[in-house]
């Protein structure tokens, strides 16, 4: 099966080809089918790839299939590494991205551009796949722009819809931000290594020691990148904006892959970042002040895509944070279970606006859970994994990063706990706007009501059973569990990545747990006390809000401080280049030269009088002075 | 031999076309880029990369001077010289179903031109280089003076007498070297590679060439004709400026400039590399707020020459290949963008961005083709230009890692200006302007296609194009650290 491995990335794009150039003659069914099927072929590859690495034990193996760039001393090969890393990355996009595209199937289905859906929607595949089987930095960086330019085309897909395309514009261009950084981290690479070959890379690295200034500059190049893929403080504005995209696109690209793009490439990098410690701090704490701050935002959001993009910035704090303690496996379990608790979230958030004719505002549901009880069923698990109540998969994975961060520095913890709560408020206030208390929209929707079809509500189904279960693939010893995955990931990770549960006291662990339970349990009352009841409070006029929820309201305002520090200058800037430089100063030189010829030549131009007589006194001067000049010049030789 | 009928081809056909009735000349001219282009793939296909060298032709011109009729292609000509006989046929075909006056004298012009850019990538004779250079202006000189939109001929003029008098410097270094050659005195390049040149000599040759060259490319400040030229020309006449003829300049710089006066370019790199970089991002902001589509592209085209003409200067195997794949990719991607420019003008009979909207409802494949031509001009991995960029940015990086960081803001402005162009242009409501968009012709839609598969195939398998080159560039590397020890430590 491993033979195969280029066929997992070329399927999908198989199926880009044949959905986009067939785009208006292929039936929509034929259309799914084509889309979902190279997905599903994908899998099943991928899924073979990884019974047979288990019998092999977890050593690397490398494809190549030709050079892609050869320029003197540099060369990039098209190659492909499967290793475990790789593996869970592969399973984690083709399953969920399979029944991401299943129910697609069924979300999209009165749209007009159905087919093109699935087309950019393989194309994804094709690209993310790319990004986690790349041998290489810059194939790495194939799919890494790639998935960037799917999320454009996907956000921008209603594109008739100026501020959506804007959003559109706007993932784009901070996503390049992001990707200059990475590009100057492979040329600082290359010119350290000679090569931008993973291996080749990773056991060069091995004879620097840690806190060496290149590895350090290499590593900070490379997190600029990440912060702009995985949404990080500064860079993170696009992700929410991205919501205009259809709420499969929020859930496959937006929630559960793409954006974990900078948490696998650093984590594929640990080699590099465990020697460095300087940029690993930094990474953790720009991890947590994003967790903290998109968590304070998503409390006071109230359309319901809103609240769960913030909510996936500040998951993706929480790896960055597991990252940048070196709790390398820990991360990779977060984007894990988070993969499967925020693709069902989005995708349930999708079933509940489907069913609400298209509404986001959660102040217009209210009481649906007699109406979606498969939704509602499905939702209800989903919130509590990603609050963290056990035995859900996304109290493992936080309980780790929980751990992890303590036995690393006290702040870090902090900022992560309250994170925690924030966690548990929001989402609670999502899940009992939308399901309890009374309906709240208009008497139009209320008739429209209706559970999704089964092709939406299977893959709910399968991903609350994941996100159920996904947390015992990393049970805690102090529970008496074995660690499946951070032993699975041993090969990969080796001594570089931090098992916490190994540096802190049973009692600690069991206190922490405690703590969070009884946490999730007092905010789930609270916040049902606010909501599950028959009217939800008003919603307050501008003036009469703190200040706090004024901030947290508008986003901290960094949207209207990048309007007018960064896109208002700009623009000044090229009117002032356009209008002032180009045309006064440069043309102005430029107009000026010529207007001195033109001056010398008006003087010089008297010289041409029309006057024979004085054109024969010049030729005489001239022939006289030619002669002077050879007897001159005759007598000194 | 393949290199003189590539001139002699051109030449046929202008008589031809002269003799044949008016309404046939478009084609005769298209047979005859065509049949260049055959010539020149069997020139490519019996390209010995090994020895660098195909088929010269050398015949005693004006032998009192020591000028001889030297033409011959290595590596590095080679790839301008496809760039040209690949472009000419799409530059001929975009004009044929279009009416034009005086179609003979037009077609004509656009295969003398070709005759001259060929001349001056094939001349191995440091006059002939000259003249060809300058034979390549008179054309274009006609071609945007008599068929160039308004206020045509203050511009034109004013881009004739510039470059021309940038080339006074050229001509001025030429026979600077030609005196310090030995015996006789020959104006034969690769005898000027040989000559010892103190580095005073070094720096003043410099700068004869670099004004030259500067203005042809056009390298910041010295551009100020380019935007208006673009802008006013004849479609055919800017994609032949963008497309093939600023490669002169690029490639100037690299058989003159960094072989002959190595130590000179160590010296003043520094200086050259900062203008291109102002040039880059001077560039790219201005075309952030521009509205008429073809300034915008004619702006942002300074800031791609400009990361060219940096990566040469850089003096390093990634830039200097980095520019050779990037002078073709930027030829494909200019004539391309001009093309759909053209498309939507000739349909709307606008051109500016505040016309349009929402295209992509109207017209889908002229979105799509757009998109394609967008991406590859922005860049994006697996098209054309990817290669280019990253490895110009890589070869400046080797050189200063800031300079690669200001560079590289061109990856990210560039997407501001070509995204915005975009959504104006293709996304949003319909506009008056966008519904008289209708279906490509055949012929449009063989060109955009074509033109596609370019951008496709290059950015998967760009080593069809650094192969070519790779013998040449690094015997130009091995000449440069020869010449002088001086650089060594670059």
């Amino acid at each position: 099966m491993t033979e195969l491995v280029w066929l997992v990335p070329l399927l999908p794009l198989l199926g880009f080809v044949i959905n986009g150039l067939g785009f208006g003659k292929i039936t929509k069914n034929l259309a799914a089918i084509i889309g979902c099927g190279s997905v599903l072929l994908s899998f099943i590859i991928a899924c073979g790839i990884f019974y047979e690495d288990l019998g092999r034990g977890g050593e690397a193996v490398q494809k190549t299939y030709g050079s892609w760039i050869h320029a003197g001393n540099y060369s990039v090969d098209f190659s492909f590494l499967v290793d475990r890393l790789s593996i869970i990355m592969m399973l984690i996009v083709t399953g969920v991205g399979l029944l991401i595209h299943i129910y697609s199937a069924g979300y999209m289905h009165d749209e007009a551009g159905f087919g093109k859906f699935f087309a950019y929607m393989n194309l994804f595949m094709f690209n993310m796949l790319v990004l986690v089987l790349g041998a290489n930095y810059v194939m790495l960086f194939i799919g890494w722009e790639g998935v960037g330019l799917c999320s454009y085309l996907l956000i921008g897909f209603w594109f008739k819809n100026r501020e959506y395309t804007a959003a559109a514009n706007k993932a784009f261009i901070m996503n390049r931000i992001g990707d200059l950084g990475f590009l100057l981290g492979i040329f600082l690479i290359f010119k350290t290594f000679g090569t931008s070959d993973f291996t080749t890379v990773f056991n060069g690295a091995r004879s620097f020691s840690s806190g060496d200034v290149t590895l350090g500059l290499i590593t900070l190049c490379l997190f600029v990148g990440a912060i702009g893929k995985s949404a990080q403080i500064p860079l993170y504005t696009w992700l929410p904006d991205a919501m205009a995209g259809p709420t499969p696109v929020s859930a496959l690209i937006h929630a559960a892959t793409m954006v974990t793009a900078g948490i696998y490439m650093i984590a594929r990098s640990n080699i590099l970042y465990a020697l460095a410690p300087g940029t690993s701090e930094f990474v953790a704490l720009i991890g947590a002040f994003t967790a903290l701050m998109a968590g304070i935002i998503a409390l006071t959001q109230t359309d319901i895509k809103k609240v769960l993009a913030y909510s996936t910035v500040s998951q993706l704090g929480y790896m960055f944070v597991a990252l940048g303690v070196t709790a390398y496996s820990s991360a990779m379990f977060h984007v894990m279970t988070h993969a499967f608790f925020k693709a069902l979230l989005f995708l349930g958030a999708g079933s509940v606006i489907h069913a609400m004719s298209g509404e986001q505002n959660m102040r217009k549901m209210g009481g649906l859970r007699k109406h979606l009880p498969v939704t509602f069923m499905t939702m209800a698990i989903a919130t509590a994994a990603i609050a963290g109540f056990p035995p859900f998969a996304g109290f493992f994975s936080k309980d780790e990063i929980l751990t992890a961060a303590y036995s690393h520095s006290m702040i870090l913890f902090v900022l992560l706990s309250v994170t925690s709560v924030l966690t548990a408020v929001y989402m609670f206030r999502l899940f009992f706007m939308t399901f309890f208390g009374e309906f709240r929209g208009t008497k139009h929707q209320l008739e429209h009501l209706h559970e999704s079809p089964k092709i939406m509500t299977v893959p709910l189904l399968i991903l609350m059973v994941l996100s159920a279960v996904g947390g015992f693939l990393g049970i805690p010893e102090a529970l008496g569990g074995k660690h499946f995955l951070s032993e699975y990931f041993n090969p990969v990770f080796g001594m570089n990545t931090r098992i916490a549960q190994h540096e802190v006291s049973n009692l600690f662990e069991y206190s922490l747990m405690g703590i969070s339970v009884l946490m999730i349990i007092f905010v789930s009352r609270l916040v049902q006390r606010r909501y599950n009841k028959k009217d939800i409070p008003a919603e307050q006029p501008e003036s009469k809000m703190s200040i706090w929820y004024k901030l947290s309201l508008h986003k901290f305002y960094i949207d209207e401080l990048y309007d007018r520090v960064i896109v208002k200058p700009l623009n000044g800037m090229s009117n002032f280049f356009f209008g002032t430089i180009e045309k006064k100063v440069i043309d102005g030189a430029v107009n000026g030269g010529g207007q001195t010829v033109y001056f010398f030549s008006s003087i010089l131009k008297n010289l041409q009088t029309g006057n024979i007589g004085f054109y024969v006194l010049m030729m005489v001067i001239g022939i006289v002075a030619i002669i002077f000049f050879t007897i001159v010049k005759t007598i000194a030789f | 031999m393949h290199c003189l009928l590539l001139l002699i081809i051109p030449l046929i056909f202008i008589v031809l076309s002269n003799i044949l009735k008016v309404k046939h000349t478009g084609m005769a001219a298209l047979m005859g880029s065509l049949l260049t282009l055959v010539v020149s793939l069997i020139m490519a296909f019996h390209f010995n990369s090994n020895d660098g060298v195909a088929g010269d032709f050398n015949h005693a011109w004006i032998s009192s001077f020591g000028i001889n009729f030297h033409i011959g292609v290595d590596g590095i000509s080679l790839i301008l010289v496809l760039l040209t006989t690949i472009l000419t046929p799409f530059i001929i075909c975009a004009s044929l179903n279009r009416k034009i006056e005086n179609a003979n004298a037009f077609y004509s012009l656009i295969l003398l031109m070709q005759i001259g850019m060929l001349g001056a990538f094939m001349a191995k004779d440091a006059f002939l280089f000259y003249v060809s250079y300058e034979v390549a202006l008179i054309p274009i000189y006609f071609i945007c003076g008599l068929w160039g939109g308004e206020n045509r001929i203050a511009v034109t003029l004013k881009f004739f007498i510039y470059t021309l008098a940038g080339s006074l410097f050229m001509l001025v270094a030429i026979i600077y070297l030609y005196l310090q050659t030995p015996g006789g005195h020959t104006f034969e390049i690769s005898e000027f590679y040989k000559l010892n040149l103190s580095s005073s000599q070094q720096s003043w040759i410099f700068w004869g060439f670099f004004l030259a060259f500067a203005v042809k490319v056009p390298i910041f400040p010295f551009h100020s004709w380019q935007p208006p030229t673009y802008t006013t020309a004849p479609t055919a006449g800017t994609m032949l400026l963008a497309g093939i003829m600023l490669k002169m300049g690029l490639y100037g710089l690299i058989r003159f400039v960094l072989p002959i006066v190595p130590e000179a370019v160590a010296q003043w790199n520094t200086l050259a590399i900062i203008l291109c970089v102002c040039g880059i991002i001077y560039g790219s902001v201005i075309a952030i707020r521009q509205n008429d589509l073809k300034t915008l592209i004619a702006f942002s085209s300074l800031a791609h020459v400009g990361l060219i003409a940096a990566g040469i200067f850089s003096m390093n195997a990634q830039g200097i290949q980095g520019a050779m794949i990037q002078m073709f990719n930027h030829g494909i991607n200019a004539v391309a963008l001009f093309f759909l420019i053209d498309l939507l003008e000739r349909r709307s009979g606008t051109r500016l961005m505040d016309a349009f909207g929402g295209i992509a409802s109207v017209e889908k494949q002229v979105a799509i083709v757009f998109a394609i031509v967008m991406l590859g001009s922005v860049g994006l991995p697996l098209t054309n230009g990817f290669v280019g960029e990253f490895l110009l940015l890589m070869g400046v990086y080797q050189w200063n890692m800031w300079a690669s960081l200001m560079a590289g803001l061109t990856i990210i402005l560039g997407a501001v200006y070509m995204l915005r162009l975009y959504r104006n242009v293709f996304f949003g409501e319909v506009s008056d302007a966008s519904k008289t968009v209708t279906p490509m012709t055949m012929m449009e839609k063989i060109i955009s296609w074509k033109l596609i598969l370019f951008i496709l195939v290059l950015g998967i398998f760009p080593n069809l194009l650094l192969d070519i080159s790779a013998p040449s560039v690094n015997e130009l590397l091995d000449m440069i650290a020869h010449h002088s020890n001086l650089i060594g430590g670059l």
